[in-house]
């Protein structure tokens, strides 16, 4: 008996272990970012571009890239789930899109990466903004799709039918009733989404590659954040050593930041 | 007529999925049949990667990336399969309610730190470590196992603690009116009920750790040799794309086109192992 309750407590010890060792990796790597990026941060990294030794056309670069990626993925995205959902929801071919989308989810990026050059850079015969963005993109639809097909499960069948003895048509029934009521969780699939790619290296290396200078013509080299850091941290010099840690501490922070929103909207609506 | 725009619209995007992923696969092929009419399967078991005089032809072999990878994700997966079961007996059994919401927020956040990041705190601030407990040069297999292995104890803990939060309560409370302790409870009851789920959960993780780049890319030492101790050099198949393949030409770049064809088919076909047998597939 005695031995059974030793047992016990050194597994449950164990147990505790093993959450005390996550969140200790996590602050570590926070407390290593905090105190590295807020060592080598000043101010004027954000106005200068990186040849100047700033981080401004990144940041841009970076953003742009995500944002318009967003803009494309999230209305197909959006599209392909109402389709799984509202129109063919028990269909042969729905099941077959909906479990390869989880899959292509899980892909590696940078195989996408891979994809991509073949696809927009061997084309056109030079690195581009529009690469890195159709990069992202791909990568973000299979996210939204899922997001989208199970927020709108969750809409009761009674909002619905309640449209449809209004008189609705099914288009005007899933726009304005069923979007509307899974609007929440939607903002908050797209927001963790827009947060996961804007962290994205591996898809930008050989679409997008990098630039130093500022730019906002999508059809040349585009400077990217990720890709500068990763490049930045193998230059033998401190100063590239610095920027990389200033840039990394304001990357972590963005994404972080979206996370919790979108994590502290779905909250809300619990409560 | 706006419906039906609208339908067939929803339609498309739904395809498009389709698309894409067949797009992918027929890319790759098409791209890396001029490495495959060459090189065969023998690709996967040879352990050369030069190129030629004059930059023509030349020998590639992927064997040593492949190995790489492999070991890489064996080291992580033997590190993180008992620490997320762990952390999800934590979350379900063994913590105090007010525990579990700022736990399971921490640990979600570990898997939303890009992998950039993991890298550049791995290189200047773990692989000393490394450095100094095991020999070697920091970077190499372990540092590179060890780190990836945080990446995805976070996927693991997650659906396996959904998973075990879904086992009846009036199983775990015939148990322990047997006199069972919560050890035996979660050996013998939650885990046998859950099992499918945490199967699942580890073979998905290891699709995922397969395929991660940048954090291993900053760790592993990114060399074309095969690893004689754990602390060793080597590559993985997405590190050698990261680093070499934009300077690939011809052969070179469609022998990366054939690693990225086998990356894509292996965590394809892990991935779909781990939906439709252990996962449930979604209706």
């Amino acid at each position: 008996m005695k031995r059974r309750l030793t047992i016990n407590k050194i597994i449950l010890a164990l147990s505790t272990l093993s959450a005390l060792i996550g969140m200790g990796f996590l602050f570590w790597i926070l407390g290593t970012l905090m105190y590295k990026g807020l060592a080598t941060m000043h101010w004027d990294i954000f106005t200068k571009d990186l040849v100047n030794g700033g981080i401004r056309n990144l940041l841009v670069g970076q953003f742009v890239m995500a944002l318009i990626a967003t803009v494309i993925a999230v209305p197909l995205g959006v599209m392909a789930g109402i389709y799984l959902r509202e129109y063919n929801s028990d269909g042969k071919i729905s099941f077959v899109i909906r479990n390869l989308s989880d899959i292509m989810m899980s892909a590696p990026s940078i195989v996408i990466g891979v994809f991509v050059y073949a696809l927009y850079v061997d084309r056109v015969g030079h690195f581009g903004g529009w690469g890195g963005i159709i990069a992202l993109a791909i990568m973000m639809l299979p996210i939204i799709v899922s997001t989208t097909d199970n927020m709108l499960s969750l809409v009761p069948k009674e909002l619905r039918e309640a449209g449809i003895a209004l008189g609705g048509s099914k288009h005007k029934i899933i726009l304005q009733i069923v979007l509307k009521a899974a609007k929440i969780g939607l903002t908050t699939g797209i927001l963790l989404s827009f947060a996961r790619i804007v962290g994205e290296t591996a898809p930008l290396l050989f679409t997008s590659s990098n630039s130093q200078f500022f730019t906002l013509n999508l059809n040349e080299q585009f400077p990217s954040l990720t890709v500068s850091i990763y490049n930045l941290a193998t230059y033998p010099d401190q100063a590239s050593k610095d920027l990389a840690w200033a840039a990394s501490f304001v990357l972590t922070v963005v994404v972080l930041i979206i996370n919790l929103g979108g994590r502290y909207l779905t909250r809300n609506r619990k409560k | 007529m706006v419906g039906r725009f609208f339908k067939e619209f929803s339609l498309f995007s739904a395809v498009l999925i389709l698309i894409i992923l067949a797009g992918i696969f027929a890319t790759l092929y098409i791209y890396a049949s001029d490495s495959i009419h060459q090189f065969g399967w023998h690709f996967l078991t040879t352990d050369v990667w030069e190129v030629g005089e004059d930059d023509e032809g030349g020998v590639f072999g992927g064997l040593i990336p492949i190995v790489g990878t492999l070991l890489t994700t064996l080291i992580a997966m033997v590190i993180a399969v008992p620490i997320a079961m762990g952390i999800a007996v934590f979350l379900t059994e063994v913590a105090h309610p007010m525990l579990i919401k700022p736990v399971s927020i921490a640990i979600e956040l570990l898997a939303a730190i890009p992998s950039i990041i993991y890298g550049m705190w791995g290189l200047f601030y773990f692989a000393p470590i490394i450095q100094h407990l095991f020999g070697g040069s920091g970077v190499g297999l372990l540092t590179a196992g060890i780190v990836l292995a945080i990446m995805i104890v976070p996927f693991m803990s997650a659906i396996t603690k959904d998973a075990m939060n879904v086992v009846p309560g009036v199983l775990k409370e015939s148990a322990y009116a047997m006199g069972a302790t919560k050890f035996e409870v979660i050996k013998d009851v939650v885990m046998p009920y859950s099992k499918t789920a945490i199967i699942g959960s580890v073979i998905l993780a290891l699709g995922r750790a397969l395929g991660e780049t940048m954090a291993v890319a900053f760790l592993i030492g990114s060399i074309m040799k095969f690893p004689k101790h754990l602390t060793d050099p080597t590559t993985s198949i997405p590190v050698l794309l990261a680093n070499n393949f934009s300077e690939a030409q011809d052969l070179e770049l469609s022998s990366m086109f054939y690693l990225s064809l086998v990356l894509f088919g292996v965590s394809f076909i892990i991935i779909s192992i781990a939906k439709f047998y252990f996962l449930g597939r979604k209706r």
